[in-house]
């Protein structure tokens, strides 16, 4: 395929369309580098957001770092947090408007660092909303720096030699310490790196905010994701490297769930 | 007819619906307490706190009180937390407020910055006391300077209401909300420690939230399909928007200096000399300036209300007459500056403060009048 090919218009041309946008979605093209999960995880959110038909009943909340455009892409009333406050800000939206869909969507550096405290005591509070946690062990938007879930000996622009237990300690599990909390009713692990996984992540969504209707408590969906930009790779060589080196410490599946 | 009442016995006539007339009630109570009664009056909807001395009866009040009256109160995990609390409740259509002292307002400036720039209507309540650092938990005014020239990042200014009695500490707050609402604005009511302690008699006045209400169309309340989504955001990247963003504040705030500047002047019309001082050493100031009229010394008051907007015009125009100012505040020296960039060195202006939590006495602030205005005016005309 040449470069005068690409166009989308002329590729798709004749072909059946199976995957529409969904109204939940702007007509804003993403900005996300290629191979980023962001985009994929934007659109699962709001394909299911569209599917339940709550898109008039939907607040999110978007966080600092790469994903700090959320808003211009999710055709739903949104707000912008302070970098790390997203859960605090979702606390008070969701008391305000119990019988609102309410959740935040973060990243790793915004969520498990500078927002931890706003993390745990949502969590422990039992807040009614869902988290939508986006860990790609970097910080993107400044230009990939060492985030609190790096792996060790990964190497960052803060880490150059490679992230070591002596001067950086050891790579946050914040899930983990999420799903200890009593507060918490679903807690999950989950990816955008295959099909499977992004019909997985779909079905997780939907049962969050089911919950929510519910009124069971916080539901906490992180997403294991690739960064090529700032792991220096290609979107192809990311996914295979998070496969291999980032699902050992944070496995794919339901860390805590309810029977 | 009014009813006497003690502590924190609820109003029976108050609602947070705005259902039914509210009557007016006279009650004695500390300054925490009256403003957090206030705050139920006002309809208001939501509170975000962290206990700190000297405000915690601010908390404490409403989680007894008002929480079971329907409103939503919270004790968050910090100030921090807090304020974006407010953040996140503003943007959702509530009507909203935090309190907290010095060290928990310092970390809620970024929280500040972001509610300005979004342009989110909600009350904030400084009960100030003795800083810098963890300082001391008695009276301070050392946050002035905080409270009406930005403290957080980028330029955006509160409105800063001083109150210096129980029962504007009540008063305020009804009014800090509706300023919030008018001008889609953050409104800073900045009292201290002995306002917030002590007790005095306080009448509520008839106020029916519904008639306060307006209607707040760029809520985040779910995105019906008729409408374009609200966004609620402080971030707008390209230089050339964020410069019109600014351009409407400072429009925004120009048209709130013009029209809601407010003041109290005590003996100002035959004055020689003028004493200037906000809050509770403004009362202060009103004994010292009594005791000079008894010695004959043609002495007047003016007592800025509003912080910001600073009757700065007001200011100007008394200095064309007198001779002398005095300002007196609990601080090194803060509000000395707006008095001296307000008469434009048309007249000495000199300072007399405490710190630390120290409260002066009436006799001070003549003491310091007479040697540090009068007698250095008349040096001066001896001089010549």
């Amino acid at each position: 395929m040449t470069a005068d090919t690409l166009d989308l218009e002329t590729a798709v041309e004749g072909m059946e369309c199976v995957y529409e946008r969904p109204e939940t979605l702007t007509d804003m093209r993403f900005h996300y580098c290629p191979g980023c999960g962001h985009s994929t995880a934007h659109h699962v959110l709001m394909e299911v957001v569209d599917e339940l038909g709550i898109q008039e009943n939907t607040i999110g909340v978007a966080p600092v770092g790469c994903s700090v455009f959320a808003y211009q892409y999710m055709n739903i009333d949104i707000q912008e947090a302070a970098h790390g406050r997203a859960a605090a800000v979702a606390t008070a939206v969701k008391r305000v408007l119990p019988d609102k869909y309410v959740f935040s969507y973060q990243g790793d550096g915004d969520l498990a660092a500078i927002g931890t405290a706003e993390t745990i005591h949502a969590a422990n509070r039992g807040e009614n909303f869902l988290v939508v946690f986006i860990n790609n062990a970097i910080y993107g938007m400044t230009g990939g720096q060492m985030a609190p879930t790096t792996l060790l000996g990964m190497k960052t622009s803060t880490s150059p030699a490679g992230r070591t237990v002596e001067t950086e300690g050891f790579p946050l599990k914040i899930a983990d310490i999420v799903a200890m909390l009593p507060g918490t009713y679903y807690v999950t692990r989950q990816s955008v790196h295959s099909p499977t996984a992004v019909r997985q992540l779909k079905k997780v969504l939907t049962k969050s905010f089911q919950y929510q209707k519910e009124k069971k408590g916080l539901c906490f969906v992180e997403v294991v994701s690739s960064c090529p930009s700032g792991w220096k790779m290609t979107p192809l060589q990311a996914n295979k490297w998070m496969v291999e080196n980032m699902f050992p410490l944070y496995p794919p599946g339901d860390l805590k769930a309810p029977k | 007819m009014t009813n006497l009442l003690l502590g924190r016995k609820p109003a029976r006539n108050s609602t947070l619906s705005g259902k039914g007339p509210a009557v007016s009630e006279v009650r004695l109570m500390k300054g925490n307490e009256a403003l957090a009664e206030a705050a139920i009056r006002a309809g208001c909807q939501a509170y975000f706190g962290y206990p700190i001395t000297p405000q915690s009866e601010i908390l404490e009040y409403l989680t007894e009180v008002a929480r079971e009256r329907g409103m939503i109160v919270l004790q968050a995990e910090s100030e921090i937390a807090s304020i974006n609390m407010v953040y996140g409740a503003a943007g959702a259509g509530a009507r909203v407020m935090t309190s907290s002292s010095s060290p928990g307002i310092s970390l809620m400036q970024e929280g500040l910055s972001y509610i300005a720039c979004a342009e989110l209507p909600c009350l904030v309540v400084n009960v100030n006391r003795g800083g810098p650092g963890l300082g001391t938990i008695q009276p301070s005014q050392g946050d002035y300077f905080q409270s009406v020239k930005g403290g957080g990042h980028g330029d955006y200014r509160l409105i800063v209401l001083a109150p210096s009695s129980v029962q504007e500490m009540a008063d305020f707050v009804y009014d800090a909300f509706d300023l919030a609402d008018t001008y889609r604005n953050p409104v800073l009511i900045l009292a201290d420690g002995a306002l917030g302690q002590m007790m005095e008699k306080v009448e509520f006045r008839a106020y029916n939230p519904a008639d306060h209400t307006p209607p707040k169309p760029w809520a985040t309340t779910g995105k019906p399909k008729h409408r374009e989504r609200n966004v609620i955001t402080s971030l707008h990247i390209e230089p050339e928007k964020m410069e019109q963003i600014n351009l409407r504040l400072q429009e925004k705030y120009r048209r709130i200096q013009e029209k809601e500047i407010r003041y109290e002047t005590v003996y100002a019309d035959d004055a020689d000399y003028l004493v200037v001082a906000y809050g509770l050493v403004a009362r202060i100031a009103h004994r010292a300036v009594e005791l000079a009229r008894e010695e004959g010394l043609k002495v007047g008051l003016l007592r800025p209300i509003t912080l910001f907007p600073y009757p700065a015009p007001q200011l100007r125009k008394l200095a064309q007459r007198i001779k002398g100012i005095l300002v007196a505040e609990m601080n090194a020296g803060q509000m000395v500056e707006d008095v001296r960039l307000s008469v434009e060195c048309r007249v000495p202006v000199e300072f007399y403060g405490r710190m630390g939590g120290v409260i002066p006495a009436p006799e001070e602030i003549l003491t310091a009048l007479k040697q540090k205005v009068v007698g250095h005016v008349a040096q001066q005309a001896e001089a010549l």
